[in-house]
């Protein structure tokens, strides 16, 4: 790690201040994947600033139609919420899937959307439920926001102080974990709502989070499992890996989904 | 016996120190005026170094010295050594090629140690390291055992084509003889995958130079700093033995892999002197990935030849195993006189052929790993025979049967002569356990919830004790393998234990005092286990080849026999009787036919203030030394079987349950010895499922971190049936086998047998990934062509 200068502003307004006025400032939430990256002195910011003292980015608020997560809230306290349990149980048990507890604490919901890891969980959640991603400067729904690989349509100095999720009809999240790391190596987030079905995948993508079309087509007839049966996600465009090539990665994006439909068919 | 004698599962003495953080291990310690190391490593796999510029590293702030090959060889500080000699088919001498401690002019592996930077903080000597300009000149390189000889890329001048040896052990022509009359031949190629061993204790070192003495002293992460010692002075020439100190304290796990004498310990001890302060290093989890010498890396193919009535007529096994870039302390043994001599089993096989080419290849070097040798030959006949089971109708356990040897003591075709056991004994357990009848009915079960059901058997042996100093001796071992102890009672009758054994995990503190508990009648909380420091135990060989126990104890027990006898001599003057008629039992010396007796710790005492002997012939003091040099290998054995479930749809293998049968003879601490199961069971499930290392083919290492290099987790395994059977070890005093690589040995096996079960064909290689198992059940599920 190489030194840089710590600041720990207590407001939100404070922290843009200071990302205006800084040079080379990265922001830190949890700070699961830039503190391992600096460590690793592959990243070197001059100055860090730590929105852990900016209470007003913390908490849970439920209103008849959605619920709205402050970006540092924590995953634990996410899986942990009676609100979020009761009105998107599938979010929930998302935050649930994340790491191990230590990360559960630490990490938050905000670092993860802003960061948008390709295999991070948060932004399966975020797309299929049609979240809108809020920050100190705009709206922004979640189909505007997510890029590409570790890219959002975040400006410069612009910080995500919540996340909203429209509360679906239905929905689940299925995880097939990298065996090494435990990220998604394919995850998949369904969603029913009154206007749409949504399938989001996570892990798999070369550039990221994406939508996959035909099963939501196929969904739209019915929303069950066996709509799925015998729909193949096409190799083009995934990740491969030693742990996962294409062929298989395609392979599991339709088990997973037909898993999740299920999940979330079995709730009622 | 005493409550805490022989045979109780009494609670570890030491946990109580670990599990609250308050152990000492080498980066716990601070030596006054302590400097830190960073190594710059090779980012390549194979490259000629035409010059290295250390001017503007030397400058940066904080920086003691930087340090490089040049500076080494200047200083006569010998390369490291291969401890083993090997020849060759043809009776020439292994090749071994130059080993320095910090490169010279090559490097041959990413991680290969390129410069030393000490400075006043870590952080200012890893700033400097950045600051080393090195001119590269890449080469191709070779990373595949089964490719390195033939690549054309040469990575030690001294090896052409990569062979560092071409050995062979056993009779060719009788078991070509056998393979002519043979009724069926089974015919495997096999990959034991390469492993990094991931000690939770990353290795650390300081090296500290006293000039008013002129002597040195390492703080290191050893399994042996006697040996460690050795090597250095006798060797690699740093200092002479009585001049240096090696104080291996506390050690998070080893597994093998802190047996070795690294190039950064060396270098540590060599820069101390340079610098003028303590020099410490402490080996981060990627540098340990990179540099910590991996297990296993074999490409094998075996054949087993059978006669009419299944049994087993010859073996034939063909294997290459990659050495990696350098041969480490012991790496010449491993896949040689630590494998073929395995490849009998527990089956009576008249005829046995091993050849062996060992390579080098561009990876790091590969060595002694949990098992060394003992999986890899169990992997390739536990395979075979479930295999030629499968193929000629028979259900597995029966072949196994069928093929046990009976008789013992029984010589094998490969040197062994296993001196006990009872492998039915071991089935029959096993079996009974492991519910063998009901698995058909399970497996309908699974079916019905769309999951493939498969059971697995491992029959594995191995040698253990390593070994009679003779016999290794005359198979090429540097060193002999005796151990030595010292029992110290002191005058008020608590008792200190010096062992050459080091414990680094396995309970030691707790069931050598065990032993002497039940020897000497004394509770366990007198005892002390002082180990691990040069300076305070004489000459000891150290643990590995699960040895602790039948021989770091038998030497215990020698020393404690004559305590007991001097214990006569000064209890027949404090009683005043003839030393002959002194009994000692359950603590007590007493004179044979009276009443009269005297406790242990009351001899003790009068053994000190020797009022009652003064000016008489017998020496004061209670302190008895012994060496043991064992008369055999010792055999555990024992049956491991796994059941499993496997998910056709997402290649995911949930183990169901785990059964271990295991015979290793006379148990000191039940509850201790059935930790070393489960610990190597779960080393060995991650062989199978998990762990596989993974360079790509220009030499970088893919699986470098947690992020790719999947350890088994306690998820991956159910709660474990662990049985024991027990035929005492005839060659020790204690009865005892050893227990610490019997899970890892045979678990692969048992592992991969019962997938394949499952899947019905043999087509998967270690480690059965998700990916792989997946690919293999897509296979399963294909219609069989015509053939």
């Amino acid at each position: 790690m190489y030194a840089f200068a710590y600041h720990r502003p207590t407001s939100v307004r404070q922290a843009a201040n200071l990302l205006g006025k800084l040079d080379e400032a990265k922001i830190v939430a949890g700070g699961h994947t830039l503190l391992p990256t600096m460590k690793q002195r592959l990243a070197a910011p001059a100055n860090l600033v730590d929105l852990n003292g900016v209470n007003e980015l913390r908490g849970i608020e439920r209103s008849g139609r959605s619920v709205t997560i402050g970006a540092m809230t924590t995953h634990a306290e996410v899986a942990e919420s009676a609100d979020v349990k009761a009105a998107i149980p599938a979010l929930a048990e998302l935050a649930e899937m994340i790491g191990d507890p230590a990360v559960r604490h630490r990490g938050t919901i905000g670092g993860s959307v802003a960061n948008n890891d390709p295999a991070a969980d948060y932004p399966a959640a975020c797309l299929a439920l049609g979240a809108t991603i809020v920050t100190n400067k705009r709206k922004i729904a979640a189909d505007e926001y997510f890029k590409g690989l570790f890219e959002t349509a975040l400006g410069d100095g612009e910080i995500v102080t919540k996340v909203s999720f429209p509360i679906p009809q239905k929905a689940a999240y299925m995880k097939f974990r990298n065996p090494a790391s435990r990220y998604a190596l394919v995850g998949v987030f369904v969603a029913k709502r009154a206007a749409e079905i949504r399938v989001a995948v996570t892990g798999a993508g070369q550039n990221g989070v994406f939508r996959w079309a035909a099963a939501e087509e196929a969904l739209k007839k019915r929303f069950a499992a066996k709509s799925l049966e015998g729909l193949a996600h096409p190799a083009e465009g995934l990740n491969g890996d030693i742990h996962a090539d294409v062929t298989y990665r395609a392979h599991l994006i339709g088990v997973m989904a037909r898993r999740a439909v299920a999940a979330a068919t079995d709730r009622e | 016996m005493t409550a805490t004698g022989i045979g109780a599962s009494v609670r570890r003495k030491e946990d109580q120190r670990f599990v609250t953080g308050r152990g000492h291990y080498v980066d716990d310690l601070t030596r006054p005026g302590q400097a830190y190391a960073y190594f710059l490593r090779s980012p390549h796999a194979h490259a000629v170094i035409r010059a290295i510029d250390t001017g503007a590293a030397r400058a940066k702030p904080g920086v003691l010295a930087v340090l490089t090959g040049e500076e080494l060889a200047a200083d006569k500080v010998g390369g490291l050594i291969c401890g083993w000699m090997i020849h060759s088919k043809d009776g020439t001498p292994m090749k071994a090629g130059p080993h320095p401690a910090l490169a010279q002019g090559k490097v041959r592996y990413v991680g290969d140690h390129v410069a030393l930077v000490v400075a006043e903080s870590l952080a200012e000597a890893k700033d400097a390291a950045e600051a080393i300009q090195v001119d590269y000149e890449v080469l191709p390189a070779v990373v595949d055992a089964g490719a390195t000889q033939t690549s054309g890329v040469q990575i030690h001048e001294v090896a052409p084509d990569n062979t560092v040896f071409r050995w062979h052990l056993g009779d060719k022509s009788a078991v070509d003889q056998a393979f002519a009359n043979a009724k069926h031949v089974t015919k495997l190629d096999i990959t034991n995958n390469r492993l990094v061993p991931n000690a939770i204790e990353p290795r650390a070192a300081i090296g500290e130079y006293d000039p008013g003495s002129d002597s040195f002293t390492l703080y290191t992460t050893s399994q042996n700093p006697h040996v460690a010692r050795l090597v250095l002075s006798a060797f690699i020439g740093i200092a002479p033995e009585h001049k240096l100190r090696v104080i291996a304290p506390d050690v998070g796990g080893g597994f093998g892999s802190k047996i070795f004498i690294y190039a950064e310990e060396t270098v540590c001890l060599w820069a101390a002197k340079k610098v003028g302060r303590p020099v410490k290093w402490t080996c981060d989890r990627m540098e340990a990935f990179l540099c910590d010498a991996h297990g296993r890396d074999h490409v094998t193919h075996a054949e087993m030849a059978l006669g009419e009535d299944g049994r087993i007529l010859a073996l034939r096994v063909s294997t290459i195993a990659n050495l990696g870039a350098y041969l480490s302390t012991f790496a010449s043994s491993v896949p040689t006189y630590l494998y073929a001599p395995l490849l009998s089993g527990q089956y009576d096989i008249p005829a046995i052929y091993c050849e062996v080419d060992g390579v080098y290849t561009n990876t790091a070097p590969v060595d002694a790993y949990r098992g060394a040798g003992r999986p890899e030959a169990t992997f390739v006949v536990e395979r075979l025979v479930e295999v030629a089971a499968r193929e000629t109708g028979m259900d597995p356990a029966k072949f196994r049967k069928r093929n046990y040897i009976k008789k013992f003591p029984h010589q094998t075709p490969v040197i062994m002569t296993y001196d006990a056991g009872d492998y039915h004994a071991s089935l029959a357990k096993a079996l009974e356990l492991a519910d063998y009848n009901g698995f058909s009915r399970r497996k309908r079960e699974s079916a019905r919830n769309g999951k493939l059901r498969g059971i697995g058997f491992s029959s594995y042996i191995e040698a253990c004790g390593i070994a009679p100093s003779a016999a290794v001796g005359s198979l090429g071992a540097g060193v002999g393998l005796w151990e030595s102890a010292e029992v110290r009672v002191n005058p008020t009758g608590s008792i200190e234990i010096l062992t050459g054994s080091h414990a680094h995990g396995q309970g030691h503190e707790t069931t050598f005092a065990q032993l002497v508990s039940d020897r000497l009648g004394v509770s366990i909380d007198t005892v002390s286990v002082v180990h691990g420091d040069t300076d305070k135990v004489q000459f000891g060989m150290g643990t590995y080849g699960s040895r602790s126990g039948a021989v770091g104890m038998s030497a215990i027990y020698k020393a404690i026999d004559k305590v007991i006898a001097k214990g006569k001599k000064v209890a027949a003057y404090v009683m005043e009787a003839s030393e002959g008629d002194i009994e000692f039992k359950d603590g007590k010396f007493s004179v044979a036919g009276t009443d009269k007796s005297v406790g242990f710790g009351d001899i003790a005492l009068q053994a000190y203030i020797a009022h009652k002997f003064s000016g008489q012939e017998l020496e004061p003091g209670l302190k008895e030394g012994a060496f043991y040099d064992p008369t055999n290998f010792t055999f555990p054995a024992g049956v491991h079987i796994c059941e499993l479930e496997l998910d056709p749809d997402t290649g995911i293998v949930a183990i169901a349950k785990w059964t271990a049968v295991d015979d290793f003879g006379v148990l000191i601490n039940p509850m201790i010895v059935e930790g070393q199961v489960h610990g190597g069971v779960a080393q060995g499930v991650g062989q199978a499922l998990h762990e596989g290392a993974v360079y790509d083919q220009s030499g970088q290492l893919v699986t470098a971190s947690y992020m790719d290099y999947q350890m088994p987790r306690a998820i991956d395994l159910p709660s474990l049936t662990v049985g024991m059977t027990v035929t005492p070890c005839p060659s020790n005093p204690l009865g005892v086998k050893g227990c610490g690589e019997a899970g890892a040995i045979a678990a692969p096996a048992a592992v991969i047998n019962a997938i394949t079960d499952a899947l019905g064909h043999e087509d998967i290689a270690m480690p059965a990934t998700p990916q792989a198992v997946w690919r293999a059940a897509q296979k399963a599920r294909m219609p069989i062509a015509a053939e």
